[in-house]
């Protein structure tokens, strides 16, 4: 049984003409001990996506409906408090830029300090002695120094490390982790990345939903792959398979858009066209503007969700029953 | 970056690490220190007492024994203006104290929750800002009725929206940052998030109005007991003594300009006190 079942999400922008949906229909598992990448282009609804899941969404943004059930909870439905208690504890999360992650007027042992303390209970000498343990844990070196340090005396790389500590803290079922290493350099990305399936799904087994735009990171972590265009998840399946045979025009189109030694020197591949913004998505398949196999039929239907092979699903008229 | 004097091991020249960061708030500070040292210890720095009388000596000019000599009574002025500055300070502190109790928990819970918590805290602060200061004051004096503690009551109702606004506005903008979503999704609950996260961010500029406010109460203070709906004679009052040394200060000019001098120094120290502190605070660590 998965760890996370989110069936049907959907999630609303206010905007000044009405409720815009910037994320439609998603559905997705995540069982214990896995990552799953849920990639795609800025304003695809993917952090939107996983922010719904920890009900963190801002007061312009509803969740018009879906269920997200974890154990045998659904998260969307808890009250305001049950889930408080959950957050930082069962479910945690690190942030894209951890820099302005951490609060600059606390020491970074003091907010980790406070986690432990609301969840698990400990005692200033406990929490302290944990906050150490988990320093060490992610590679602090000299943790009993640091702990009294400020968040901006640390480099990006340490500061994701620390917000990683805290995101571990309480030995969490699953991490949402959102765009990790877009802000770090990338022998720092690949230390954290590397870090991140140490922690969490050796030590911990716990599931980690790993936002990112970068299907560099997906290749090198992740076990799975969801991927989203203009709020919904066109094609997911495992990294692998998705990789070496994309279903979906779009995952095709971006797969063939990363840059490789070969092409090095000619014109970056890239997908004709741009993103639809939240309030001017075509109707039926929204990526049909811009598809190279598009048919009338895309223009105004909803493509079907079919399962080409087992753990395989791709939303697409090209790979229906029919088609 | 940091205020990095405010790290732990390093106090001895604690004092030259601030002036470098902000000559004015070491001058203000400094300032405001020794005349609440003067205020405080004024029983024991002048041998007279502000209320003794000496018919031998009526409006007598600076001398050694008085050096800003004496008033219609023969009072020593001196005497009377470090008493003076008691009631200056006394109201300046307890009027902002007041003020800022009742404020900062307003506008953080306004600035943090927004939506309709805000307009229920706000519109009625908008209300208060709408009439002047000074007339406000002398309304609530004239309602209230007279006295030390009655004009701090006054004076905080005054502030009290000025001092919402700033701290909410301090407390909107931090609210938005990542930070306190990052604590949110610890499982920091809202007062937590406003106490230990918002408030210690958005905290400066209500510091800085709070000096500010201070300076304005010493000059609200003199103004109301000059109008005589201040403190009542004889307690010595820097307002009070301009209005009884109006009469003689074609003769005796000494009467108002030491009581002018002090008020001047005291809002000048609140005011560089004011100026100086956003420069030592920040701007904001980690930016």
């Amino acid at each position: 049984m998965s760890l996370l079942d989110v069936r049907d999400l959907t999630t609303e922008f206010r905007t000044e003409q009405g409720w815009h949906k910037a994320v439609s229909d998603v559905s997705f598992t995540l069982d214990p001990g896995e990552i799953l990448g849920l990639v795609g282009e800025s304003g695809c609804g993917k952090s939107t996506a996983a922010y719904s899941v920890m009900k963190l969404l801002g007061a312009n943004a509803r969740i018009a409906a879906g269920e997200a059930w974890l154990g045998g909870e659904n998260l969307l439905a808890m009250n305001d408090d049950a889930l408080r208690k959950l957050r930082g504890d069962r479910l945690s999360m690190i942030f894209q830029d951890p820099a302005t992650a951490l609060d600059p007027a606390i020491t970074v042992g003091e907010q980790v300090m406070e986690t432990v303390r609301e969840h698990l209970g400990l005692d200033r000498r406990a929490a302290r002695a944990r906050a150490l343990e988990l320093f060490r844990q992610v590679g602090i070196s000299d943790p009993e120094r640091r702990l009294n340090a400020y968040p901006h005396q640390f480099s990006g790389g340490m500061a994701q490390r620390i917000a990683l500590a805290i995101a571990i803290s309480c030995n969490p079922e699953m991490l949402i982790a959102d765009e990790p290493t877009t802000a770090l350099d990338v022998t720092i990305q690949a230390q954290i990345l590397r870090l991140i399936k140490t922690l969490l799904v050796n030590e911990r087994r716990s599931a980690v939903l790993l936002i990112t735009h970068d299907l560099g990171v997906v290749a090198q972590i992740c076990d799975r792959v969801a991927v989203m265009y203009a709020g919904r998840i066109v094609e997911v399946g495992d990294v692998q398979s998705v990789f070496a045979d994309p279903l979906h025009p779009y995952t095709r189109a971006l797969l063939h858009a990363l840059p490789t030694h070969e092409v090095a020197r000619g014109a970056l591949a890239t997908i004709e066209g741009r993103v639809p913004g939240l309030t001017d998505r075509p109707g039926g398949c929204s990526f049909h503007p811009r598809c190279p196999h598009a048919r009338p039929i895309c223009a105004t239907e909803l493509p079907p969700r079919v399962r080409p092979s087992p753990g395989r699903e791709v939303s697409c008229v090209l790979h229906a029953a029919d088609g | 970056m940091t205020a990095d004097f405010l790290q732990p091991g390093r106090s001895a020249g604690l004092l030259r690490r601030i002036y470098r960061r902000s000559p004015p708030a070491i001058i203000g500070g400094g300032l405001l220190v020794v005349l609440a040292f003067a205020a405080v210890a004024a029983p024991w720095l002048t041998p007279y007492a502000p209320e003794t009388m000496d018919f031998n000596a009526p409006l007598a000019g600076p001398s050694a024994s008085h050096p800003f000599g004496t008033d219609n009574f023969g009072r020593d002025v001196l005497s009377r203006v470090l008493h003076g500055y008691r009631v200056s300070l006394a109201v300046a502190i307890g009027s902002v104290a007041m003020a800022l109790v009742v404020a900062i928990p307003l506008g953080l819970v306004a600035g943090y929750y927004q939506r309709w918590l805000d307009n229920v805290i706000m519109r009625p602060m908008d209300v208060i800002m709408a009439f002047p200061a000074i007339v406000l004051v002398v309304a609530m004096a004239g309602f209230f009725g007279q006295g030390l503690v009655l004009m701090m009551l006054a004076l905080a109702i005054v502030y009290v929206p000025i001092i919402v606004r700033v701290m909410r506005g301090a407390a909107l903008g931090v609210a938005g940052e990542l930070f306190v979503e990052g604590a949110r999704a610890r499982g920091a609950s809202d007062l937590r998030i406003m106490v230990r996260h918002v408030l210690p961010n958005a905290i400066t500029p209500v510091f800085v109005q709070a000096s500010v406010l201070m300076g304005i109460a010493i000059l609200l203070e003199a103004a109301l007991s000059f109008i005589g709906l201040g403190v009542e004679p004889p307690t010595p009052s820097l307002g009070l003594m301009l209005a009884e040394g109006r009469s003689f200060m074609g003769r005796a000019p000494w009467l108002v300009i030491a009581p002018g001098l002090a008020i001047v120094l005291a809002v000048l120290g609140f005011n560089l006190l004011g100026n100086g502190l956003p420069a030592l605070y920040g701007p904001r660590r980690g930016r």
